[in-house]
C-alpha cells in the first residue's frame, strides 16, 4: 500500500501475502493449516480491499480446484498450505500442469510424514514438490531463505506462472514462515508484474494450445469471447482429447520444452565467497542462515569455503555446481530431511568432488557449529 | 422451437471429431440436448456460458458443445466452477456430473456448494451406476440391485440425491427423467434462471452396464420404466407414503430465495474498501 520504500518488521508468511498482493494476485482459496494459516488470514482481509476475492474451501482438494477455476477466469490465483494439504492437492496440481494453468501454491513445510510435527521446521517436501502428482511433468519450485526473499520469490512465482503457464510452488520452511525480520520492500508500483499473454487473433483462428515461438500458447480467459475446451486428458492444439501418439508426444514434450527454454531465467542461485573457494556448502531455506554463520567462522580460521544458495530447487540449477566443481575439493549439503537435494548434488557431481551431508528429521534445525565441525572433519 | 438440425448447427463443435463416445441408447445425449434447448430458449449468448464437468461418461458432455468448456477431475467440477464463478460472476456456470462424481468422490464439494448458495446450475445425471468404469455400484445404486462389484446384490442403502441437496441447503431442486424431455427442458430453464445454487437430478439409463446386469432390457424398456415410476409433485403431494413406494417424484421440488454467495461477496468488497478508505483518511 505504501508509496515509498520503507523498513518494516514482518514475518515470512506476511511477506508472502504482501508479495502476492504486489504481484497482482486477486484470488485466494484455501483451507487453514499450521504453519501457513497467517497467509490465508491476511489475504482474507486484504484481497477485498483491492477488489480481489478470498474463499475458504471445504478442503485442499477444493482449494486448488477453485484457484484453477479462477485462473481460467483470468484472475492471478494463489493458495497456501502445509504438508497434509499439499498431499491432497496433488491430483489437481497435475491437472494444472497438463492444462497449463498459471497458479501458485505456497507450501510452508512442517515435519512429516502424515500429521508429523505440526509446528516444527522441515524441508521434507522437496521431492514431493517435484514428483508428487502422477505422470511425467515439469514443475517450478522456488524456496526463499529470508523474509525479504519470501516477498520477492512470491512475486517471481506469480510472474513465472503467468509467463510459462505452469503451476509454481513456493516451498518455505517453518523457520522462514514464522521468522520476524526487518525488511525493506519496494512499493507495489515498483514490483514487476508479468501477465499471461492473451490471444489477439479473431476467436475463429484461436488454437488454445498452439505454442508461440517462446513455447507457450496465449491463454484466453473464459468469458472473453474465445470459446474453447480445457481438459485433463492429453489433448491436441485445439484442446480436444487425443490418443494419437504424435499429438500426445507433442503435448507432453511441449510442457518440458517451455520450461527448458526458460531454464536459466527460472534458476535463482546466489553465490557467496565462492571465487576462491575450495569447499562449498550448498544450502536453501533456513539452512542458509546456519551456513552463513558457519561460513564466517570457517573463513576466520582460514578455510576457503563458500556458499551456493539455491533459490530454485526445480528445475535443479545444475550449472551452479558444474561451474564450481572443478575448483572444489569438498561439498557439504545440510538439509532438514534425509538428503533430498544431496542426491541431486551427487548426480551432478558424478564422482568429481567429495560430497557430504548433514540431515535432521527431528523437528530441530542444524546449528552453525555442526556445519563448522563437519566441514573441518571433511578437510582433515 | 429450435429444430434438431438447427440445434446441431448452432451448438455442436464442428471442429470436434465426432462420433461421440456414448453407447447407442444412452440417456446422456438426451439430457445434453435438452440442456441446449433450455439455453436456446433463454437466448443466452454462447460466450456467456461456462460448462464444467467431472469425470465419467457424463463428464464427457462439455467437449462436444460450443461454450467455454472445462472437463476437470473426478468429483471436483463444483470447486473448479466455484473459483471460475467468483472470478467471472457474469458467466452462467453449468455443471454436468454423474451420480458417482457428484455424490461419492465429490459428495463433500456438493453439500458445501449447496450450503454456500453460489449461483451455479448443477445437473446430476443419475444412472445408478459408475458407467465409465464398467458398472460398479454407486451411492445411488438401489438396495438389492446388482453391479459388477456387488453381483449378489447391493447391501448399501442409496442416497436420495434431491433430498440430500435439499437438506444441504440448495435453494432450487428439480427432479425429472430422461423420458420426460419437456419437463427436463423446463426444469433446466428454471434452474438456470434461479439466482443461487440449483440442482437438477435427472434419472437416466445406462443400458450397457446397469441395464444389462439388472436385466432391465433395452434402452426403450428402461425409458418406459422411467415413465411408469415417475409421478409429478402436484399428484405426489396428494398421495400417501404407501402409494409413493417405488415411485420417483418429479417436478420442481424446492424453490426459495436466499442471499447468493457472489452478491454477498460484493458487499464484503464494498465494506472492506470503505474501511480501508477510513483508515487512510
Ligand atoms: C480419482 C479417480 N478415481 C477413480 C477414477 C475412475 N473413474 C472414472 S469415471 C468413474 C465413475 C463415474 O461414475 P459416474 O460419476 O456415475 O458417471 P457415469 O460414468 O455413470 O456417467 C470412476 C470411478 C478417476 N477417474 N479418478
Ligand atoms: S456406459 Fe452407460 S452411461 Fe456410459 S455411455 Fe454407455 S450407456 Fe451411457
Ligand atoms: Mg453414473
Amino acid at each position: 500500500m505504501s508509496k515509498k520504500t520503507s523498513y518494516q518488521l514482518m514475518q515470512g508468511n506476511e511477506a508472502v501475502a504482501e508479495g502476492a498482493l504486489a504481484s497482482g494476485v486477486s484470488f485466494f482459496a484455501g483451507y487453514p493449516i499450521t504453519p501457513s494459516t497467517e497467509i490465508a488470514e491476511i489475504l482474507a482481509d486484504r484481497l477485498p480491499e483491492s477488489g480481489g476475492k478470498f474463499i475458504q474451501m471445504e478442503d485442499e482438494i477444493g482449494s486448488i480446484a477453485a484457484i484453477i477455476g479462477a485462473s481460467i477466469g483470468g484472475s492471478k490465483s494463489l493458495t497456501a498450505t502445509s504438508g497434509p494439504g499439499f498431499s491432497l492437492m496433488q491430483e489437481n496440481l497435475g491437472f494444472a500442469c497438463l492444462a497449463e494453468i498459471p497458479l501458485v501454491i505456497v507450501n510452508v513445510m512442517r515435519a512429516g510424514p502424515s500429521t508429523g510435527l505440526p509446528t516444527s521446521p522441515s524441508q521434507g517436501d522437496v521431492m514431493q514438490a517435484r514428483w508428487g502428482t502422477h505422470g511425467d511433468h515439469p514443475i517450478i519450485v522456488l524456496t526463499p531463505s529470508s523474509v525479504e526473499e519470501a516477498f520477492h520469490y512470491t512475486t517471481k512465482a506469480v510472474n513465472f506462472s503467468e509467463k510459462y503457464r505452469n503451476p509454481v510452488i513456493v516451498l518455505m520452511d517453518e523457520v522462514i514462515g514464522h521468522m520476524r525480520a526487518r525488511v525493506n520492500l519496494p512499493p507495489q508500483s515498483m514490483v514487476e508484474r508479468i501477465n499471461r499473454v492473451q490471444p489477439n487473433m479473431p476467436p475463429e483462428w484461436y488454437l488454445p494450445y498452439e505454442r508461440s515461438a517462446n513455447g507457450v500458447a496465449p491463454m484466453a480467459s473464459f468469458g472473453d469471447g474465445y470459446r474453447y475446451h480445457i481438459t485433463g486428458l492429453v489433448h491436441d492444439a485445439k484442446g480436444f482429447p487425443t490418443a494419437n501418439p504424435n499429438e500426445a508426444r507433442d503435448n507432453i514434450r511441449g510442457l518440458f520444452a517451455k520450461i527448458e527454454r526458460g531454464f536459466r531465467e527460472i534458476c535463482l542461485v546466489d553465490y557467496e565467497l565462492m571465487e576462491d573457494a575450495e569447499h562449498a556448502i550448498v544450502a536453501y531455506g533456513s539452512m542458509v542462515l546456519s551456513a552463513r554463520s558457519a561460513l564466517e567462522q570457517l573463513r576466520k580460521s582460514g578455510i576457503k569455503v563458500g556458499l551456493i544458495k539455491l533459490g530454485t530447487l526445480w528445475p535443479f540449477p545444475r550449472f551452479a555446481l558444474e561451474h564450481y566443481l572443478p575448483q572444489l575439493k569438498t561439498v557439504l549439503v545440510p538439509e532438514l530431511n534425509m538428503g533430498q537435494i544431496y542426491r541431486e548434488v551427487l548426480r551432478v557431481n558424478a564422482g568429481k568432488s567429495q560430497i557430504e551431508k548433514i540431515n535432521r528429521v527431528n523437528g530441530t534445525i542444524i546449528a552453525p557449529d555442526e556445519i563448522v565441525k563437519t566441514v573441518k572433519g571433511m578437510i582433515r | 422451437m429450435i429444430s434438431n438440425s438447427q440445434l446441431v448447427n448452432k451448438y455442436f463443435r464442428h471442429s470436434k471429431k465426432f462420433p461421440h463416445i456414448w453407447c447407442p441408447g444412452c440417456g446422456i445425449g438426451t439430457i445434453l440436448g435438452n440442456m441446449l434447448r433450455a439455453i436456446d430458449n433463454l437466448a443466452i449468448d454462447k460466450n456467456d456460458i461456462a460448462f464444467v464437468s467431472g469425470i465419467g461418461c457424463t463428464g464427457r458432455a462439455p467437449v462436444y458443445v460450443d461454450f467455454n468448456t472445462l472437463h476437470t477431475t473426478h468429483g471436483r467440477a463444483l470447486p473448479f466452477a466455484t473459483g471460475l464463478k467468483l472470478a467471472r460472476p457474469e458467466l452462467n456456470v453449468l455443471v454436468a456430473t454423474g451420480d458417482g462424481d457428484a455424490t461419492a468422490i465429490g459428495g463433500n464439494h456438493l453439500i458445501h456448494a449447496c450450503r454456500r448458495n453460489i449461483d451455479i446450475t448443477t445437473i446430476i445425471f443419475n444412472n445408478y451406476i459408475y458407467g465409465m468404469t464398467g458398472g460398479q455400484y454407486s451411492p445411488t445404486t438401489p438396495h438389492g440391485d446388482k453391479a459388477y462389484t456387488c453381483k449378489l446384490g447391493n447391501i448399501e442403502r442409496p442416497f436420495n440425491i434431491s433430498a440430500l441437496v435439499e437438506a444441504a441447503g440448495a435453494t432450487f431442486v428439480g427432479r425429472t427423467t430422461s423420458y420426460h424431455t419437456l419437463q427436463l427442458q423446463n426444469i433446466i430453464k428454471k434452474a438456470i434462471q434461479h439466482k443461487g445454487f440449483s440442482v437438477v437430478e435427472v434419472i437416466t439409463h445406462c443400458p450397457t452396464t446397469y441395464g444389462r446386469i439388472n436385466r432391465r432390457g433395452s434402452a426403450v424398456e428402461m425409458l418406459k420404466w422411467q415413465k411408469e415410476v415417475a409421478v409429478d409433485k402436484s399428484r405426489a403431494d396428494k398421495m400417501n407414503p404407501k402409494e409413493l413406494e417405488g415411485r420417483i417424484v418429479t417436478g420442481v421440488l424446492i424453490e426459495k430465495e436466499l442471499p447468493e454467495f457472489c452478491e454477498q461477496y460484493d458487499t464484503i468488497i464494498e465494506e472492506a474498501q470503505n474501511q480501508a478508505k477510513g483508515k487512510l483518511a
